[in-house]
């Protein structure tokens, strides 16, 4: 029997006014502008465009105020909207090499052409509380020095020049793979598997990555390059036949290196893995980098051993919109399935115990006679 | 292109309110809101897949004089598509050399400068090795 569960329509509208309520929190405080929030909370709403998949400062930031800071809630407001719009042009792939660089570091070589530029890091702070900002106090002016001209070159390109590192293949003939228009088929090609990874939750790969440096997975990575700064994005209109600027986006790479022990017909050498971002998110290429080499191990004939190697466990539970979808629904009403459960439970429970009874009633019967 | 895509509409509608006579046109295709998907290269420059997409404004205008402009543009701002259109078409007309001079050279400038500015704190933050000798001689 399938019984309609109706009613509670006034009692949501009232949930959500409550909900609008504590989003404003205390009325004497000042209300966040969302220019604030994508000024002064610049690196959640570089996580929200990152991993809800389209870049717009000011619309993360909408969503961040929305979610109330719940990045996740944020990121699903993002994807929601993105379903919204046109798609009206694919770029020419972005020239990471090109990029006016914020911030370039590498742990495999000490002096590389163009230095180690820190940038604005959290690194070799203290981690310590700081109490001037609880007091209203206004940073310091940066420091500046004359800027350095020319593109920073790639540090990987020293290890592919001695032929440590194998050159990474351009395929522009063949379509690319995109799982916003397919769905997700296994084995799943590199570029599918970076597209799913760069939307893919920084948590969870984050997980993986540190899973498979402490021995789940057999990586020894090197930093090889992280860089963060800005990239013009290209396309090229049809009615135009030639490429137009349309602006500038930020983005972090990270390119990690790991050594390969070689086979009978292979030398050893290095391999590597690569994230890419919008904004500042190095945690999250740093550990997408990791995840992208362990699902290498298959193209590399390595042994697939741990759950980072394995790409249907990993791709399919990337994503944390599907996964909060489907962990979340949980609380939405289930009485009808639960109430299936509940008469089959009470029935075995009540069969089982009938049967211990009608097997223990002759026992009795014997010790009383 | 560039650097009317770079601008952001309120330079734009400031050089658009300087301008003497101000031009008459069409749109071919008013101001569309939607998205770009941006594509990456594996390892920086392998194999190409798709990163993401970011919002984008097109808009295509055509002067009283039939010279039609252009405007594709980062973001949502309707405007800034519709100014970068026609400042695109206004240089392929007889006032190209003007509009050049005056309004995308004095932009470009700006822009420079802006990057100037952020290179150079960028590099207050490269790092001087000092090599440590241990041990004797």
């Amino acid at each position: 029997m399938y019984v309609a569960v109706k009613g509670g329509e006034k009692a949501i509208d009232n949930a959500h006014k409550l909900l609008a309520e504590q989003r404003r929190g205390d009325t004497n405080v000042p209300e966040l502008d969302v220019a604030q929030v994508r000024e002064q909370l610049s690196l959640a709403v570089d996580r929200v465009m990152t991993e809800g998949s389209l870049y717009d400062r000011d619309l993360a930031a909408l969503a961040v105020k929305q979610a109330q800071g719940d990045l996740v809630e944020a990121i699903f407001l993002l994807r929601a909207y993105r379903t919204t719009l046109p798609r009206l042009a694919v770029s020419s792939p972005i020239e990471t090499s090109e990029m006016n660089v914020e911030r370039r570091v590498s742990a495999t070589f000490k002096d590389i052409p163009g230095g180690q530029v820190l940038g604005p890091t959290f690194d070799y702070t203290h981690r310590l509380l700081d109490f001037k900002l609880l007091a209203d106090g206004e940073g310091t002016e940066p420091e500046t020095a004359p800027e350095q001209s020319g593109p920073i070159p790639r540090v990987m390109n020293i290890l592919t020049d001695e032929g440590l590192l194998d050159e990474s293949r351009t395929d522009d003939e063949n379509p690319v793979g995109d799982i916003t228009r397919d769905p997700l088929l296994y084995p799943a090609e590199r570029d599918v598997r970076l597209q799913n990874l760069a939307r893919g939750d920084e948590g969870f790969l984050l997980a993986l990555g540190y899973s498979s440096q402490r021995g789940f997975g057999d990586v020894h990575p090197f930093v090889g390059e992280i860089r963060m700064g800005e990239v013009a994005v290209s396309i090229v209109p049809e009615e135009l036949g030639f490429e137009v600027e349309i602006g500038d986006i930020t983005v972090s790479e990270c390119e990690m290196v790991t050594r390969f022990r070689g086979s009978k017909e292979e030398l050893p050498r290095f391999t590597r893995g690569y994230g890419l971002s919008f904004g500042y998110c190095e945690r999250k290429v740093m550990a997408m980098s990791l995840v992208d080499r362990t699902l290498q191990a298959r193209d590399m004939g390595e042994d697939l051993t741990s759950p980072a190697n394995d790409e249907e466990f990993v791709l399919s539970h990337s994503d944390n919109v599907e996964a909060q979808g489907f962990v979340q629904h949980l609380k939405l009403p289930h009485y009808v399935d639960f109430q299936a459960d509940l008469v089959m439970v009470r029935t075995m429970r009540e069969k089982i115990l009938a049967e211990r009874d009608k097997a223990e009633k002759p026992k009795t019967e014997e010790a009383a006679a | 292109m560039g650097v009317l895509a770079r601008a952001g509409s309120v330079p734009l509608e400031r050089s658009y309110a300087g301008l003497t006579c101000k031009p008459d046109y069409d749109f071919l295709r008013p101001p569309e809101v939607g998205m770009v998907m941006v594509q990456g290269r594996a390892d920086g420059n392998g194999k190409r897949f798709n990163l993401g997409e970011m919002t984008m404004t097109r808009c295509t205008v055509k002067l009283a004089d039939g010279a039609v402009g252009h405007g594709y543009v980062a973001g949502r701002d309707k405007r800034h598509a519709e100014l970068a259109a026609v400042f695109d078409a206004l240089l392929q007309t007889d006032i190209q050399s003007r509009i050049m001079n005056e309004i995308i050279r004095p932009l470009a400038e700006a822009q420079k400068q802006r990057r100037s500015e952020k290179a150079e704190k960028t590099a207050a933050t490269r790092v001087n090795f000092f090599t440590m000798v241990r041990g004797e001689d």
